[in-house]
């Protein structure tokens, strides 16, 4: 019978035809892939240096030198080169399956018992030589890391709220619009006023350095600068008509409200960063210092 | 007593003054009729300087007046010309009120009171006499009009064009034409696509919307007409504009009564049917023949034709062919058995249930758009997942549908008389299932477009097509040991009902036990709870509604209203407890699902006391995926902009996953409760894009996406198509250096989409690459699966089907 094609020759349903991307329908973090088993394997690992640091009883006390103290440097050191594989792995998009979420969310947590690896590793045997120094900077990029996992956590929220659905170019191209609606409106002012206009126009709004860009403050913002002069003058004076002093005035106030946003927006794009630029230069430091430190050791023998 | 003719000849557009021409060159004593001082008033009728185009191009004219494409006027005179050379007997302002009498003896009364009287009778009257009317409220106010004269005299007005045929394409260019005029020009089409109209019309339409002159709505229909206004009932709703003029082009029918009245028979009972017809154009009443539009064909050249050919017919040459014999003849040469082309098409006719209800005449000229193929037992039609959208309908033998790719033992038969490939035709996916002939078989391949050629102008075949797909979908949906037979009460008593976005079919405590399938769109289920309407669940297409009522006896327990412009099934209630009661195991597998859904009532009825805010937030959340257009999705990217650190790592492997353009913007886009919908493809259910792609370029893969292929022109209708802006223009950037030797060597622009400035520079100047569609393909074809998802670092991104991201199941985690 012509009816009794079953679902074979049918379209396939939509829940069927999106099976190949197996999703519970979710958003899970980083942090919290598959029920945290990264951080669980981390604890376990952890644990186990811990306990077998207490039950193994090395003479005259433990060191990095002796067999144990061996183990636990080759494990924190391939551990390490994984972690640094990150990088890698984040730019390379070959098409097997792989998740890089998954990888963050080990790279956090195998990173973390770093801490714990190297510190019994080293047998809390600190001093003035290029061993410490590699211990130093490990601890650098894990301090980093932490930084970087703090404002991963709290960070996105904010951007998101600042950003009220518009983009970045957006952003930028409001601005623009309207810088050209000041320019043209400026015309029929005074010559002192006019200039004052022109400096909100010619200053680069986004210029004053790192400090200024990661701290949102713009103390010698021009259009601030300007802003407050015209409200000085129009302020007191009730808005009527064609005053083209209002209309500056109020473009003034809107530019001013925009550059807040973007520069909130590049704060937060910039916090959400910075710490980059410490981690993976520390990271490239800690392997410089990792070899030496190596390369050191086989001196001992 | 008037005077007597062999022939005489009702109606002098193109083909009465053929067949007067004709008549007069073979000496026929004969007259031609026109209602009209002047001939052809159809083709007078049109605007001033109408460029009249003589298509199909593969037919060869055949006619004592000649015709080739150019302006009306240019035509006109011709034929006017002509007409006096040939000596043809016109008389003019002659309209007829009545024919009586028969064959050799018919009498031909005037309004005039005069009658004339003639063996034989041809009908060349056309169909313009009976414009279809604007049937909503307000559609007989002055200021509608049928026609459209002068586009000149018009100025400052706000226009709508109702109807995007030919006519009213042409309308509102000559309209537009113009900039000093100041018109505001709409055109209005009832369909998504431009089906009935000619192809470069269409072109000419798309091109001066692009240039903004005409503003053309599509899937739009004029609901109420006011003295300055109209109100538009469109795919998002009802939608009022200022309208000072209306257009409306709307098709025209036969003008039944009158030629009911001779004594001719209609194919069937349809308000567009046409006359039944013999292949010499002879009615069933002996001695009247028929020809030009209203014998079903509006083509001029194909008018001609016939007019040349009734007389060649009714003055003895029954031999004579029609002038596309020998195309036609051609395309039934690989057919087995020797059968003329007549027989051929009557054939088919007559074999093909779709086909049943056309005239010969439409079989011809269908036959001209389409193929007729052989196949030995056992041979493939078609494989699993091959592209293609054209249907199939079996002429003789039978076909067998594979149910198992692997196990080519288990089929299902589909018998002669019926179609396959229907799929294909509503909503462009690949091929669901291999198709093998059963038996040696004769197939009528239907292209696509004369697939809806066919379905717009037989309506007969629509209905045909229609109830085979919902007999389809039927089984499909309930299974449960159903047979094609069980569902004929059904079928003969369903109804498909277009629901627009935001209309309910189902309200909350009205009586009813209808239940509804949806077919097209999806819809959404709310609930009045404590004052607020809370979202309950979202249901595909594919899925069915209504059954609380039908199995409780009680009312509606919740609304169900449209997310986007549906099509839904309604199966009467009563016809369905029928059904039930013949299959306990249909009642059964419905009971199941009505206890998992009342679960969900109730634990969301539960959740709303404790967790009201929760409840409400699960309620916005899908509300705001909605109305952003997730109810048309299959698939859907979404970010978490609690997670998404702005890294850009999703657009970046986008990019280096495909040619180096990224297919998605991560940051446009509309955010909700810091739920983003990133501006990317959502591979609708029905794409907007595949709606006019010339090269037919835009298919749906084997896992639902909807990707461009390499035939694409770069023509942007697609990109235009879009209403969520996913599809970008762009040529393939230059092969970037590897990344080892960016990381190590600062070598070439790094990962993701290279800076338009690289490109240019690094671009090989030799050979031009031509701008093309680029959307998302769902990373198709790359095992491990969509690069966005799996280059995000955090979680922030996942892709899902609506149904399964609008669950109840977050409500139940958020509130554990």
């Amino acid at each position: 019978m012509a009816a009794q094609i079953k679902a074979k020759a049918q379209p396939k349903i939509k829940s069927q035809q999106t099976s190949r991307m197996a999703s519970d329908g979710r958003h899970e973090g980083y942090l919290r892939y598959a029920r945290f088993r990264w951080l669980k394997i981390a604890v376990i690992l952890s644990l186990l240096m811990i306990v077998s640091y207490f039950l193994i009883d090395v003479r005259p006390r433990h060191n990095g030198g002796s067999w144990y103290g061996y183990t636990l440097g080759t494990i924190g050191v391939l551990i390490i080169l994984w972690l640094t594989m990150l990088g890698i792995r984040k730019r390379t998009m070959s098409n097997r399956h792989w998740s890089l979420k998954a990888w963050t969310s080990a790279h956090v947590y195998l990173g973390l018992s770093l801490i714990i690896i190297g510190t019994l590793h080293a047998g809390f045997q600190l001093g003035w030589n290029v061993h410490t120094l590699a211990y130093v900077l490990m601890m650098l990029v894990i301090l980093s890391g932490i930084w970087g996992i703090s404002v991963y956590a709290t960070l996105p929220r904010v951007m998101s709220a600042n950003r009220d659905q518009t983009t970045e170019t957006q952003m930028l191209a409001s601005l623009r619009s309207i810088d050209r609606q000041l320019h043209d409106a400026a015309q029929p002012l005074d010559q002192y006023y006019a200039e004052l206009v022109q400096t909100s126009l010619r200053q680069n709004p986004f210029g004053g350095g790192i400090f200024s860009r990661l701290s949102n403050q713009y103390p010698r913002c021009k259009t601030h600068k300007a802003h407050a002069e015209f409200m000085a003058i129009t302020g007191s004076s009730p808005q009527v008509g064609e005053d083209p002093m209002e209309k500056v005035n109020s473009l003034l106030g809107r530019k001013k409200a925009i550059l807040a946003r973007t520069r909130k927006h590049l704060q937060l794009k910039s916090l959400l960063e910075i710490w980059l630029y410490v981690h993976v230069p520390m990271t490239f430091a800690l392997i410089a210092a990792l070899s030496a430190h190596i390369v050191s050791v086989f001196f001992y023998w | 007593m008037g005077e007597a003719f062999r022939v005489a000849i009702i109606g002098s557009g193109p083909a009465g003054l053929s067949a007067a021409s004709r008549a007069a060159a073979l000496g026929l004593s004969h007259v031609l009729l026109e209602k009209t001082g002047h001939l052809s008033d159809t083709i007078y009728k049109y605007q001033k300087g109408k460029h009249v185009m003589a298509t199909p191009s593969q037919l060869v004219l055949r006619s004592d007046v000649d015709f080739a494409a150019g302006k009306r006027e240019h035509i006109l005179g011709i034929w006017d010309q002509q007409t006096a050379k040939n000596n043809v007997n016109v008389r003019y302002h002659a309209e007829v009120k009545e024919i009586t009498g028969d064959e050799g003896a018919f009498t031909i009364t005037l309004t005039s009171g005069d009658t004339v009287h003639a063996e034989t009778v041809i009908l060349a009257i056309g169909t313009q006499g009976n414009p279809n009317l604007m049937r909503c409220e307000g559609g007989d106010l002055p200021h509608v009009q049928y026609s459209l004269d002068d586009p000149g005299e018009y100025i400052d007005e706000h226009i709508a064009v109702i109807g995007a045929g030919d006519a009213g394409i042409e309308n509102a260019l000559g309209l537009a034409a113009d900039p000093e005029q100041r018109n505001v020009v709409t055109i209005v089409n009832r369909n998504a696509e431009f089906t009935t109209a000619k192809d470069a019309n269409v072109k000419a339409l798309i091109a001066a919307r692009d240039a903004g002159r005409i503003i053309v709505r599509t899937g739009t229909s004029p609901s109420k007409v006011t003295a300055d206004s109209i109100i538009y009932d469109t795919p998002d709703g009802a939608m009022t504009v200022q309208c000072n003029r209306i257009i409306a082009r709307m098709g025209s029918a036969p003008p039944r009564k009158f030629v009911e009245g001779c004594g001719v028979d209609f194919t069937s009972e349809d308000r567009v049917a046409f006359p039944v017809l013999s292949p010499l154009f002879e009615s069933t009443k002996a001695g009247i023949y028929v020809i030009g539009a209203l014998a079903g064909y509006p083509l001029i050249k194909h008018c001609m034709n016939q007019g040349h050919d009734v007389i060649e017919f009714i003055s003895g040459n029954t031999a004579l062919k029609p002038a596309d014999e020998p195309i036609l003849e051609a395309k039934f040469a690989g057919l087995p058995g020797r059968k003329s082309v007549d027989q051929w098409l009557e054939f088919l006719r007559t074999n093909i249930t779709i086909l049943n209800a056309m005239t010969p005449l439409q079989m011809r000229e269908f036959m001209l758009d389409s193929d007729a193929r052989f196949y030995r037992a056992g041979e493939t039609i078609f494989e699993r997942n091959d592209p293609g959208s054209s249907l199939f309908s079996i002429a003789s033998g039978s076909v067998q549908v594979l149910i198992n790719a692997q196990d080519p033992s288990k089929f299902a038969a589909i018998e002669s008389g019926s179609i396959f490939g229907e799929v294909g035709l509503v909503s462009g996916r690949r091929r669901g299932a291999s198709v093998r002939a059963g038996e040696d078989t004769i197939c009528v391949e239907i292209s696509r477009s004369a697939a809806l050629k066919l379905q717009s102008s037989v309506p007969a075949a629509k209905r045909a097509i229609e109830r085979i797909a919902v007999q389809r979908q039927l089984l499909q949906l309930f299974g449960s040991g159903l047979v094609a037979g069980d569902l004929d009460e059904l079928l003969d008593r369903y109804e498909i009902l277009t629901v627009n976005a935001g209309a309910p079919i189902i309200t909350e405590g009205d009586e009813g036990n209808d239940i509804y399938v949806i077919r097209q769109g999806s819809m959404i289920v709310e609930k009045k709870i404590g004052g607020k309407h809370v979202f309950l669940s979202y249901l595909p297409a594919g899925s069915y509604v209504g059954e609380m009522a039908l199995l409780g006896n009680q009312h509606r327990t919740a609304t169900v209203k449209a997310a986007i412009k549906s099509e839904v099934i309604k199966l009467p209630g009563s016809a369905f407890e029928t059904l039930l009661a013949k299959k306990p195991q249909l009642l059964a597998r419905i009971k199941t699902d009505m206890a998992s859904r009342q679960d969900i009532n109730s634990f969301v009825e539960a959740r709303k006391d404790s967790f009201s805010s929760v409840v409400d937030m699960y309620s916005n959340v899908a509300n705001f995926l909605v109305e952003n257009g997730i109810g048309e999705a299959t698939d859907v990217l979404l970010i978490d902009e609690n997670l998404c650190v702005g890294c850009d790592n999703c657009e970046k492997a986008c990019a280096d996953s495909h040619e180096g353009l990224s297919r998605l913007d991560r940051e446009a886009g509309r955010t909700y409760a810091h739920l983003h919908v990133p501006t990317s493809c959502r591979h609708c259910e029905h794409p907007h894009c595949m709606a006019d792609c010339p090269p037919n370029a835009i298919h749906r893969g084997p896992d639902g996406e909807v990707f461009i292929d390499d035939t694409c022109i770069g023509c942007g209708n697609c990109q235009r198509n879009c209403p969520y802006g996913v599809i970008r223009m762009e040529a393939e950037p230059p092969k970037k250096p590897g990344l080892l030797s960016w990381m190590l060597l600062g070598m070439g622009p790094g990962p993701g989409e290279p800076s338009k400035k690289w490109s240019y520079k690094h671009a090989d100047k030799k050979i031009e690459k031509p701008k093309k569609a680029i959307k998302c393909d769902m990373c198709s074809g790359i095992s491990g699966g969509p690069a966005c998802v799996r280059a995000c670092p955090t979680g922030a991104a996942i892709r899902v089907s609506p149904e399964h991201f609008l669950t109840v199941s977050r409500l139940e985690s958020s509130t554990d």
